[in-house]
């Protein structure tokens, strides 16, 4: 088994009050096996036995599923690996000797917690502005008792592959939620059980996007090519429309979230 | 009480505002270059459209009215939404990469200022007050086709224009096509065809403008 030395440069922070700054470690003996994770791992259990504060970072499932973990690794989100969280990033993707800069999601709607833990608590309201159904509880219905055409079931289920990480934020240019926010919007929009709150759900999301200080869509497709989902920017054409449309039916006003 | 949140409000609803008026200054762009090719056909041609554009009275206005309230818009929207995606990222990356993106659409604000610039300047150049460069006199309207061969015989005058219309292209190389992705009429089925065609309009209107100082310059019209 052959094991690499890298130079990390790591951001380290103490609080959202802190500046922060880099400071660079040695990562010696990696496999190439281990995750990217694992890696960290390894160089926090030295840092540790020198009485260094270990490097903090978000972590939970390790199998690509949960959305937690999540740095931008050499400027690009989750790493040079295309559709791979962090986690799934094995150091084989490094070669001896390499430099790798390790840097949290940088967006205002996304304070540092600690060194590369952001607050992605803006997400959760976004969620929470319309990303729900209501569904009657109590006993199971039928099974396919609302037809749903295969197309649709495909496309609806592209867009809840998001996992809700927020690379595509840290990749856009301009800091934007619109990838995350069209796909948990586009996902309901497109099913029968999503109808009857859609314009609600449309505007209340976007009204929430707007309100946490996000910045806005320039078309760069930087967040689908960072996305470890693969979801697809087409999503983002989806929630302008059903926008549009949702103004144009809307009977209420919408009022301003709080942030 | 919270206040209403308007459709111009949200940057969705800018985007859109963006995208309609680029529409109508992108068509005029198109419309410009078409009526001024015409200084290929001679001076009589030329001078006769243009004292022709002249006599739409009322009309002609409007248009301008139209282009004029476009413009703003579209500055106005800009200067918003930059802005606010300037204060969405305090903390910059000491390393990022785009993997993606075009090098036109990461220079569109400054490809719009330079344009705005231009703008101002061709306004000044060719219609009021009519700075002349180096020593020819301005002329009417009327003598439109004298203008022009005098106004590209200098230069730099020339160079600024040419330079002026890559950035043009470059602003339409990624606004023609992005606009259909803001108003929500992107369909992966047909995607590659709307960019081919929008991207081909932004290119003829860079090569047919261009055609013109270059073509005085080098002395094919005279």
């Amino acid at each position: 088994m052959s094991t690499i030395n890298l130079v990390l440069h790591v951001w380290r922070q103490t609080g959202s009050d802190d500046k922060g700054s880099f400071e660079t470690y040695q990562a010696k003996d990696v496999s190439e096996h281990s995750s990217f994770l694992e890696m960290l791992d390894q160089v926090n259990e030295t840092l540790v036995a020198d009485g260094t504060m270990p490097i903090a970072f978000d972590h939970d499932c390790r199998e690509g599923i949960c959305g937690s973990c999540g740095m931008v690794i050499n400027g690009t989100p989750h790493g040079p690996q295309k559709a791979t969280t962090t986690c799934q990033l094995h150091m084989r993707q490094f070669k001896d000797g390499d430099e790798v800069w390790i840097e949290p999601w940088r967006a205002n709607a996304f304070p540092v917690v600690r060194d590369l833990v952001v607050d992605r608590g803006s997400f959760d309201r976004i969620i929470g502005a319309g990303g729900f159904v209501t569904a009657r509880t109590g006993s199971a219905q039928d099974a396919n008792a609302l037809p749903i055409a295969k197309g649709i079931a495909d496309q609806a289920m592209d867009a809840a592959a998001c996992i809700g990480c927020g690379a595509c934020v840290a990749a856009c240019p301009n800091a934007s939620a619109m990838l995350f926010t069209a796909a948990k919007a586009g996902h309901l929009n497109l099913l029968p059980q999503g109808q009857p709150e859609k314009e609600s759900r449309t505007r209340n999301m976007v009204a929430q996007m707007e309100a946490e200080g996000f910045g806005h869509c320039t078309n760069h497709y930087e967040c689908m090519d960072a996305c470890p989902k693969g979801i697809d920017v087409e999503f983002i054409a989806k929630l302008n429309r059903d926008f549009v449309a949702a103004t144009v039916t809307a009977r209420a006003p919408l009022n301003t979230r709080a942030k | 009480m919270n206040q209403a949140l308007t459709f111009i409000d949200t940057t969705i609803g800018k985007k859109i505002v963006m995208a309609l008026t680029g529409v109508v200054m992108f068509g005029f762009v198109l419309g410009h270059m078409a009526g001024n090719l015409q200084v290929f056909l001679g001076p009589d041609a030329y001078n006769a459209y243009a004292v022709g554009i002249h006599k739409l009275g009322p009309l002609l206005w409007l248009a301008r009215g139209v282009l004029l309230l476009s413009l703003a818009m579209h500055i106005a929207t800009a200067m918003q939404l930059v802005a606010q995606s300037a204060a969405a990222r305090p903390v910059a990356y000491k390393v990022k990469k785009n993997n993606k993106t075009t090098f036109a659409a990461l220079t569109m604000k400054y490809s719009g200022m330079w344009l705005l610039g231009v703008l101002l300047y061709h306004l000044a150049h060719f219609t009021f007050p009519g700075i002349a460069m180096g020593d020819y006199q301005h002329q009417h309207f009327s003598a439109v086709y004298t203008n022009v061969i005098n106004g590209f015989s200098v230069p730099w005058v020339t160079a600024l224009y040419i330079i002026s219309m890559c950035f043009l292209g470059m602003h339409l190389f990624h606004g023609s096509y992005s606009l259909f992705q803001t108003v929500g009429l992107n369909n992966p089925l047909r995607n590659g065809t709307v960019k081919f065609i929008a991207q081909s309009f932004a290119l003829l209107v860079t090569i047919g403008n261009i055609l013109i100082p270059l073509s005085v310059l080098l002395g094919l019209v005279k």
